[in-house]
């Protein structure tokens, strides 16, 4: 593992990320050493599940799997009284492009992600949790199941956890390289055995998900938080982030620590912990050492590819979860950065965005299947110098056009394609005309339909969807 | 069960292992296949036929689930050495394409083949969560970071 790369904000003492250095930091004496499993103690014995409930309701916490949905509010949507089975599902699928920082807490502090796991699952009533762990992440899965190991050892899993007559069992699923299995449906379909189909909603996990029974699918880093709110209170919590807008019934508020990741162009890439409402600028300058061999940003992810991209000059947007919207990107979604430097091909960025999106796409709904394919068939034309201005306002038509906020499809991954593509051509248009009209000097103009090229060839094909 | 089953006894019982911890067998399909392909580097057809016994399911709803996710290989087994390039937005911006060529022209060949040795399976990968260490490499249960031509020298030759 590489050294420590990481800085602290002044005045700001990091606790999601405080045992990530630690030498050994993933075993379960080390954990216990800092004070590790004294607040599930405590908890058990003191609080009722619905006091912890209550907590994270008050704490406005918010999910940081990339919706920022409350997650006290999507605990409270499960049936009272249920008899039972209910399920707790932590997402740990982490496939957004640009995104690590589960990673990173799984690897470095497995205890602590099982210890929010355990308080939520006593919270919701949960007996079972499966951790859904994307295949790619050998070393996680051999933290966890290490940590999972010595915590059933030590009474902290099992049968009447600490003599508290609470039961939990946890298990890890291995996914199997398939980005839609992050959704949250999708990932309930795929620990079913099926393939990772997202569910038309409602009805919502939390009435009827895994096994058809009440569910609770949260992210690693969520629940981390949890075990936070429980073990400092919602005071503390409330002390850091962003507070709800006044004018704003609606607006939770972007309460809490956030572990930010950062990769690409920047001179020290890495996990970083502040609370949320850091800025895009301090992000990379004041952590990341800045863009690489002193160049100029010319565009920054802001979280994760599906939110999109800001420019230059918007790098002072706060990275929390309301923001980023006013600078017209999907969301904060994972709050994982990636620079990129003004050397740097937007056409490629395009590219490199509808590729992967069409490759994702389970295909269920029309408009996502067939619009992410377009869209990538078109900018590969584009690419090969091939392009018509035309095609520009043909790719935002799709972009504009496809997703659950349009509202033409069953799950949030056609969003992610869209944005990117939105950005990109609305805030890069100079960009991209210019590379239309360099490449293809006697087409550019052009507007009638031209046949579409074969996959990565350069030949023609005439209405081939590949 | 076929004469000759292709899921040796310690197959069947890690897989059994499985349904203790799901309320239904089909659940335990994934941790099936994959214990399926390790041990035998694919998923053929046959062995489809024989988990969908084992789990109480038709084999065309094995094949169903299967051949959505495209980890699992069904024509001939992977090589020892299965190698993922990343060719997402983090390591691309730091030249993952080089690194692509340069392996496709040291192993002889494209992404999704296997070496005629069977040592090496060569594959492009989405983001692997590794982008702190772009551009990054996946072998086998190893991640290999920041890594460079020079480093995939030095790769090779470690790898027998
Ligand atoms: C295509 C797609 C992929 C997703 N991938 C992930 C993921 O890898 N990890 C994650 O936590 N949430 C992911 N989500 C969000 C989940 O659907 C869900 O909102 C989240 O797990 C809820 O947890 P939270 O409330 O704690 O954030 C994804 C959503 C979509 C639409
Ligand atoms: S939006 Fe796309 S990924 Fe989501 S369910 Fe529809 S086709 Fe599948
Ligand atoms: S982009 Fe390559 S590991 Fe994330």
């Amino acid at each position: 593992m590489a050294p420590d790369r990481g800085v602290t904000v002044a005045q700001y003492e990091p606790v999601l990320s405080a045992n990530f250095h630690k030498p050994d930091g993933h075993t379960l004496a080390v954990y216990q050493a800092g004070g590790g499993y004294d607040t599930l103690r405590k908890t058990l014995k003191e609080k009722s599940p619905k006091e912890i409930v209550e907590l994270v309701r008050a704490s406005n916490l918010r999910g940081r799997g990339g919706a920022g949905f409350p997650t006290g509010l999507k605990w409270s949507f499960l049936p009272e009284n249920h008899p039972g089975p209910i399920y707790l599902c932590v997402n740990a699928d982490e496939s957004e492009p640009g995104t690590f920082v589960n990673r990173v807490q799984m690897e470095r502090d497995p205890h602590q992600v099982l210890e929010g796991i355990i308080l939520s699952g006593y919270a919701t009533r949960a007996g079972t949790a499966y951790i859904y762990l994307r295949y790619e992440y050998p070393l996680c899965f051999k933290r966890l199941q290490q940590a999972i190991d010595e915590a059933y050892a030590a009474g902290y899993l099992g049968k009447n956890i600490l003599g508290s007559g609470y039961s939990l069992d946890v298990y890890i699923h291995r996914g199997a390289a398939a980005y839609v299995c992050g959704e949250e449906t999708g990932l309930i379909e795929s620990i079913e055995g099926r393939r990772a189909w997202p569910r038309i909603k409602p009805p919502f996990p939390a009435v009827e998900g895994l096994f058809r029974k009440p569910t609770v699918v949260n992210n690693v880093e969520t629940l981390s938080c949890v075990k936070h709110i429980v073990e400092r209170g919602v005071d503390w919590f409330k002390s850091l982030g962003t507070p709800a807008d006044p004018n704003d019934p609606r607006d939770p508020g972007s309460y809490g620590p956030k572990l930010y990741g950062l990769s690409g162009h920047v001179s020290r890439p890495g996990c970083y912990e502040a609370p949320l409402g850091l800025t895009a600028r301090e992000l990379i300058d004041e952590f990341g050492g800045g863009v690489w061999g002193g160049r100029k940003p010319k565009a920054v992810v802001p979280g994760g590819l599906s939110t999109g991209v800001m420019s230059a000059d918007e790098l002072d947007t706060p990275l929390d979860f309301s923001a980023p919207m006013k600078v017209d990107c999907l969301g904060l979604g994972t709050g994982c950065a990636v620079v990129l430097d003004e050397t740097y091909s937007m056409v490629d960025f395009l590219l490199g965005s509808c590729r992967f999106f069409a490759h994702e796409s389970c295909g269920q709904c029309t408009p996502c299947r067939e619009g992410t394919h377009w869209a990538l068939q078109m900018v590969r034309r584009i690419k090969a110098g091939h392009g018509r201005l035309t095609d520009l306002d043909l790719l935002l038509e799709i972009a504009d056009n496809i997703g659950i906020l349009p509202g033409t499809t069953i799950c949030g991954l056609a969003d992610g394609a869209a944005w990117p593509i939105k950005n990109a051509i609305r805030k890069f248009r100079g960009e991209f005309e210019d590379y239309i009209r360099r490449t293809n000097a006697g087409g550019w103009m052009v507007t009638e339909p031209v046949p579409a090229l074969e996959a990565d060839s350069g030949q023609w094909t005439v209405g081939s969807c590949q | 069960m076929p004469e000759k089953s292709l899921l040796t006894d310690d197959l069947r019982a890690a897989i059994g292992g499985y349904f203790l911890r799901y309320p239904t067998k089909q659940a335990t399909l994934l941790p099936a296949l994959h214990a399926v392909q390790e041990k035998l580097g694919f998923v053929p057809p046959e062995a489809v036929e024989e988990i969908a016994a084992l789990l109480d399911l038709q084999p065309a709803e094995v094949q169903d689930a299967l051949s959505f996710y495209g980890f699992f290989k069904q024509d001939r087994p992977l090589g020892k050495y299965r190698m993922w390039v990343c060719r997402s937005i983090s390591c691309e911006a730091r030249d993952e394409e080089d690194l692509l060529q340069y392996l496709q022209e040291k192993l002889g060949i494209e992404p999704g083949q296997t070496t005629p040795d069977g040592r090496f399976t060569l594959e492009t990968a989405e983001c692997l969560g590794a982008c702190d260490y772009a551009p990054a490499i996946l072998v086998n249960d190893v991640l290999h970071e920041e890594m460079t031509r020079a480093k995939i020298d030095g790769l090779l030759d470690a790898l027998e």
